[in-house]
């Protein structure tokens, strides 16, 4: 039977399967950050268990590492505690952990693909719902919870109940300037952000083969905002040549075989999704969000909208809690709207594609003198080695920006990377939701490039009539 | 975990369309090592005015809800961050049942690792819910499980569906782990099978990253 390319990875690992009951799935890859894990690891301690293969569980600390000087003891101690601990519970497990000094330390979600640790075909789970990041190699990923994480500590295993398939197709080119963020956001606008509960997404279509790696990673990290709890795109010559090579990938004659199987993965003619969607390519936009959650978003060229207009009574108070957190009027153009911080980073938009997108926009520019801060946050270690390497962090402190070390930083606000009451930013995150990155603090989504944009010119723009814009065909 | 049976208690209606975990548990509270003592801290930046002084407006707030073990909420509800710290302050708060029209995946699941109840509702029924919780002060409910229904003392009888599975965990406060962890011989059999797969298991020996 014609099957997707969700089916073929969930039977290749069940373990135990029952009518009536959910499948017990054998987890390839573990991930765990400090901020979920120290439960998981005392509830396994307590109940007198033992990690079951520590070599398939790679730790790193991203949520509350400083940004600034790692040199500097953090002045935190909750956050301190919980990095002793994170060390403490993967020397005793031997779990392999990239601390805040390894050079390979970053967002968990940019270190897995990055070393080679995510790998088409696979499963992968971590205690962080942007852990659908990785399908966009072809992996099954997904965000689970801290008793799922001591679960697969202690078993290996997950029990789980097979999710419906959602084939997002974005059919076509997709215009100059219009980025993988711009397509995730219209694509979160046109669902909701419900839109894909219970459902894994598959992302399918001309515009999506077209995108880069980090390009597919930024669109299968923000099926989450949709409600889809993995994203996924079949694994293709761009998938291998990104994965060729990387440290723990399989090497050689090995790395052959290995794609031999990578191919067999994708979705067979005639294989039925449960719903799908179309978007076409040319007619997406830039975009930026207006509102509290990542499906109140609008084109660049558009307004703020009328709470009015919502025909839906929920949807309408939802739209007046939104303007009001936000301090914006119904009619305001989206242009029209200045920040006074901008945030390039996370594990949405911190990749070296970004960077280099986001320098080619400020290269001999300087931020608006209105700004407060413009911040570049590089994904991992490794992403701001290269980036150094090219120059990119000249470029960047040369137009006033700040260039710091890896991490989630503005994206979550758990270091001092905050927002405080009543700014407003320009971020390349994911969550725009009330609090997020500082109380009373309002965020805006939007790519790389019109964040890069908005810092120079202190208010949104539309990227498209940038010049001497490259990077964006 | 502690199993659920039948629940009576107060309602509390939550009159907001997409809650993410965020607004349940924010940032600042995710850096301690325990799973207890969040029930203090749910909701807290619509909960607290500045010095932790409570909000009168915040409807938790309000004498008539003090005591609520039942939330009715609204749809996709817990979105956003996989946080089990957000059921852990539901269930610390006091909370053992949560009536509403949807809910988010991730969040959904946690609850029943957690003993809390999410009971999906149709649209109509939830809009009933939140007007009876409104109209009536010190309105109650009873959460069935075992009969699958939520009911008032004035009449109101909804049946809800809940997977099978879920629901024999949660009436007998099952431990997953323990569960799963009787499979072993069949996990070893997998394993097996498959680790010698390159296109999965190659290359797990390099050991350069903590320089």
């Amino acid at each position: 039977m014609a099957r997707t390319l969700y089916e073929k990875i969930w039977d290749a690992h069940v373990v135990r399967e029952k009518p009536g009951q959910p499948s017990l799935i054998y987890i390839d890859r573990h991930l765990v950050h400090e901020g979920t894990s120290p439960q998981a690891f005392a509830g396994l301690k307590a109940a007198g268990r033992k990690v079951r293969r520590p070599e398939l569980t790679f730790a790193t600390m991203d949520h509350s590492v400083s940004t600034k000087n790692r040199a500097i003891p953090l002045a935190d101690s909750d956050a301190v505690a919980q990095f002793d601990a994170l060390a403490r519970n993967c020397q005793e497990a031997g779990i392999s952990l990239f601390d805040m000094h390894s050079r390979n330390q970053g967002i968990v979600h940019v270190i897995g693909p990055e070393l080679g640790i995510t790998l088409p075909g696979c499963t992968i789970v971590c205690g962080d719902s942007h852990t659908s990041t990785h399908g966009a190699l072809g992996a099954l990923a997904f965000g689970i919870g801290t008793s799922e994480v001591e679960h697969v500590l202690a078993t290996q295993c997950l029990s789980q109940f097979k999710s419906k398939t959602l084939q997002i197709d974005v059919q076509g080119k997709r215009p100059r300037g219009v980025t993988a963020k711009d397509i995730i956001l219209a694509i979160i606008g046109k669902i909701g952000i419900g839109g894909g509960n219970g459902h894994v997404a598959e992302y399918t279509g001309e515009a999506v083969r077209g995108l880069s790696m980090e390009g597919r990673m930024t669109m299968c990290n923000m099926s989450i905002e949709g409600g889809a709890r993995a994203g996924m795109v079949a694994p293709d010559d761009t998938t291998f040549a990104y994965v060729e090579d990387k440290p723990f990938a399989p090497q050689g004659k090995d790395f052959q075989e290995a794609v031999h199987y990578w191919k067999s993965l994708a979705t067979d003619l005639g294989a039925k999704y449960d719903k799908t969607v179309v978007l076409k390519a040319e007619e997406l936009a830039p975009m930026v969000t207006w509102g509290t959650n990542p499906g109140m978003v609008t084109q660049v060229t558009g307004r703020v909208p009328d709470p009015a207009s919502f025909a839906d009574t929920v949807d309408r108070k939802a739209a007046e809690n939104a303007l009001a957190y936000m301090a914006l009027r119904p009619g305001t153009r989206m242009e029209d709207i200045s920040v006074d911080r901008v945030f390039i980073g996370s594990c949405t938009n911190s990749r070296i594609e970004d960077i280099r997108a986001a320098a080619s926009v400020v290269a001999g520019r300087h931020v608006a003198k209105s700004l407060k801060q413009a911040l570049v946050v590089p994904g991992s270690r490794v992403v701001k080695a290269k980036a150094e390497q090219e120059g990119l962090d000249k470029i960047f402190r040369d137009a006033g920006f700040e260039w710091r070390d890896a991490g989630c930083s503005m994206c979550i606000g758990m270091n001092d990377d905050v927002l405080l009451s009543g700014e407003r930013s320009a971020s390349t995150s994911n969550r725009n939701f009330e609090g997020r990155q500082g109380k009373g603090g309002r965020t805006h989504l939007v790519s790389p490039m019109m964040a890069a944009a908005a810092a120079i010119e202190g208010h949104f723009v539309d990227i498209r009539k940038w010049s001497g814009l490259d990077g964006a065909e | 975990m502690k199993p659920f049976s039948k629940h009576t208690g107060l309602v509390a209606p939550i009159d907001r369309v997409n809650v993410d975990t965020d607004q349940m548990v924010p940032k600042q509270f995710l850096k301690l090592l325990t799973r207890e003592g969040y029930g203090r801290i749910l909701f807290y930046d619509w909960r607290y005015l500045p010095g932790e002084k409570p909000d009168p407006d915040f409807v938790l707030n309000k004498p008539r809800y003090n005591g609520a073990s039942i939330f009715v909420a609204r749809a996709n509800f817990g979105c956003g961050s996989s946080r089990e710290h957000a059921p852990w302050a539901i269930l610390d708060f006091g909370v053992r049942a949560i009536l509403a029209p949807s809910y988010a995946d991730i969040f959904y699941n946690n609850c029943f690792k957690n003993g809390i109840l999410p009971v999906t509702l149709p649209d109509a029924q939830i809009d009933e819910l939140f007007k009876r919780t409104e109209a009536n002060e010190g309105y109650r409910l009873t959460v069935d499980l075992e009969q699958q229904i939520v009911s008032d003392d004035k009449g109101l009888r909804c049946s809800f569906n809940v997977d099978s599975f879920r629901r024999e965990c949660l009436l007998k406060g099952l431990d997953d782990i323990g569960l799963t962890l009787v499979h072993k011989a069949e996990i070893a059999a997998y394993e097996k099978k498959h680790l010698r797969v390159p296109a999965l298991h190659a290359n797990l020996d390099v050991k350069y990253h903590h320089e």
